[in-house]
């Protein structure tokens, strides 16, 4: 059935063809300028890393001079023993682990906050770190651990079980039929209560050194970097972000609604899977190693969604950047507030990473 | 070239409740645009993502010759675009790239880069009168707007048929009229299939070609406009008493007098 002509309707009127491409010439032009753009913001956030790294390294509480120390890095064997200790086994892991651990908690807090369409996700807020600081208390206080594992890995690993356990179980409980995103937040969440109350259990029972380094392991620590521990944590890094990047346009098209996605042909159970796995080797590895410091997690996304948008082929590795620098950044701060004195890193990065937060959300808010 | 979209013996249950049992339902013809109505709850929905191949359905659905049932997933949603109700989310991404991204949607990086991208993205949202917003944010952007954005999306894709679920909810009077004559157009123009969630009868009357009237997941009706949508059917389906009158420019019209005495 027609509509008769004298009917007032009337269709978006079609500009003729010439109008079309020169506005199409325009809009080519300026996208490429946004494209252009953001990869000089992430570049830029590269060399604030790097240069972020090489302050943490010059920056610190033995005094030594910026010429002493970049002679120990080239010609090890020639200086004292302890000063090759200083800067091999303590300064430049430490500097290296805040980036790889930065990095990490970025990349999964990022897939995380996607797959679950949740700006609260994190391996902080979803129960991630209280699981491991849980795995970690059952080795500092029941002496608790797995056969065949090295004394020096023992609290790392117990951590690690915990950790991947609890993303596994958010997976399970994402993979139920008619789970919402919201229910697998609230089970998170859950999971975040019943960990702290366990870790409580176990301190209320634990005598004062246990207790001690129980603490102090709940702060979060860089100082916990050896080699071997950031040797693991940055192959993890590079196996897991190119899978990631791989999947950046059905996780763009993931934002845009669930069922959104399905219907443009993405098996949207299936990258959610790969997604949580993904961030569950990153979380798990990062936290075991150094400790609760998952408010980068939760804060590296936000920043990275400010500054370059959600298409997810900027927004990941931005996020990856950000979380790096931001821990970094931490690191640096660390062991320079208080002379002498190495705060725990996880204390700094919140103290740190809040103010930049807030200023960047607030900021876009009050535009908006 | 193409006989339609046709869904045959097609069953879907959510959990114990059976929402479609044994429906067999077109062939909803190419070319021409046709719509499902019928009360809330009734199926219209479930059909249409039935058709599309989203959840679990027994049964088949046949797209010309071809058999969209056995197809994977990628492959079925190229052919076959069911377009939610909801309306795409307020995240922040462009308008561009958020046709570049439903185009690309089951493709690995790289990709979406290119010129000819941007231009056919720029004239999907051009048809949609909408090639100004090409660089805002879709968080920027009113509810209806996005709803014109997620149109484009689906059209971007050049599905063989297009499942449309109330794609006027949030629009103007306007735009559901401007809406209304593009997908007529495209319809035509590309001879595909196009199948929409109604609810605006005097649309439906007016503007399909096909209709198929559904109440709790049973046809009641289907055919040309005229002869499903009839005091009868509308009594039937959405317990009212309403007439199908002619108005001054001889078009039908739809008037409801009151909600039906309660019969069952």
């Amino acid at each position: 059935m027609r509509v008769p002509d004298d009917v007032p309707v009337s269709a978006p009127a079609v500009p003729s063809s010439s109008d079309l491409s020169g506005y199409a010439r325009q809009v080519r032009g300026s996208y490429r300028m946004l494209l252009r753009r953001r990869l000089g913001i992430l570049v830029v956030i590269a060399v604030c890393i790097v240069a972020s790294v090489v302050l943490d390294f010059c920056l610190g509480p033995s005094g030594l001079s910026v010429g002493a120390l970049i002679h120990t890095l080239l010609h090890p064997h020639d200086v004292s023993a302890g000063q090759s200790v200083i800067v091999w086994q303590i300064r430049l892991p430490y500097a290296l682990m805040a980036v790889c651990v930065g990095a990490a908690l970025g990349l999964a807090g990022a897939e995380m906050q996607t797959v679950l369409a949740n700006p609260l996700a994190s391996p902080f807020t979803l129960g991630v770190s209280a699981a491991a600081a849980f795995g970690a208390s059952l080795a500092i206080i029941l002496q608790w651990r797995l056969p065949g594992v090295p004394d020096a890995w023992v609290v790392s690993a117990d951590a690690f079980v915990f950790a991947i356990g609890s993303v596994l179980l958010l997976d399970m409980v994402s993979r139920r039929r008619n789970a919402g995103t919201g229910t697998v937040v609230l089970f998170g969440i859950a999971l975040v209560f019943a960990f702290h109350a366990l870790v409580s259990l176990l301190q209320f029972v634990a005598n004062e050194d246990a207790l001690q380094d129980l603490v102090f392991w709940t702060m979060g620590s860089l100082t916990r970097a050896t080699w071997p521990k950031l040797g693991l944590l940055a192959v993890a890094c590079v196996v897991v972000a190119p899978l990631s990047f791989r999947a950046a346009w059905k996780l763009t098209v993931l934002r845009m609604g669930e069922e959104r996605a399905a219907s443009l042909g993405v098996d949207v159970p299936r990258v959610r899977r790969g997604a949580l796995l993904r961030v569950s080797i990153l979380s798990a590895l990062a936290v075991s190693f150094v400790g609760t410091i998952g408010f980068v997690g939760l804060v590296a996304p936000h920043i990275a969604r400010r500054l370059l948008g959600e298409d997810h082929r900027f927004y990941l590795p931005g996020s990856m950047f950000v979380g790096a620098l931001v821990m970094s950044l931490s690191s640096v701060a660390a062991r320079n507030i208080m002379p002498g004195v190495v705060i725990p890193t996880g204390i700094v990065t919140a103290l740190v990473g809040i103010p930049f937060f807030l200023a960047i959300v607030l900021r876009r808010q009050g535009l908006s | 070239m193409m006989d339609g979209l046709f869904a045959e013996h097609v069953t879907v249950r959510y959990g114990r409740r059976t929402v479609l049992d044994d429906l067999t339902a077109g062939p909803f013809p190419a070319g021409k645009v046709s719509a499902l109505l019928g009360p809330n709850g009734s199926g219209k929905s479930t059909l249409l993502r039935a058709m599309a191949g989203l959840g679990e359905a027994a049964g088949r659905v046949m797209l010309g010759p071809d058999e969209l049932s056995r197809m994977s997933l990628a492959q079925r949603t190229r052919r076959c675009l069911y377009l939610p109700q909801t309306l795409p989310a307020t995240v922040h991404l462009q308008v561009l790239e958020s046709l570049l991204a439903a185009q690309n949607a089951t493709g690995v990086m790289p990709g979406g880069m290119g010129g000819d991208e941007i231009d056919a993205a720029l004239r999907m949202l051009d048809i949609f009168g909408i090639a100004d917003l090409a660089m805002r944010y879709m968080d920027e952007l009113s509810g209806g707007q996005r709803q014109l954005v997620g149109l484009a999306q689906a059209l971007g894709r050049h599905p063989d048929a297009l499942l449309l679920d109330e794609p006027l909810s949030a629009l103007d009077l306007h735009h559901q009229f401007a809406v209304m004559e593009v997908l007529r157009r495209e319809t035509e123009r590309r001879n595909i299939v196009t199948v929409m969630v109604l609810h605006d009868l005097n649309i439906a009357v007016r503007m399909t070609d096909y209709d198929v009237i559904l109440r709790e997941g049973k046809i009641i009706a289907a055919g040309p406009p005229c002869d499903v949508i009839t005091s009868d059917t509308l009594r039937q389906t959405y317990d009212i008493v309403a007439r199908v009158e002619t108005c001054s420019r001889g078009l039908p019209h739809i008037m409801v007098d009151g909600l039906a005495p309660v019969s069952h």
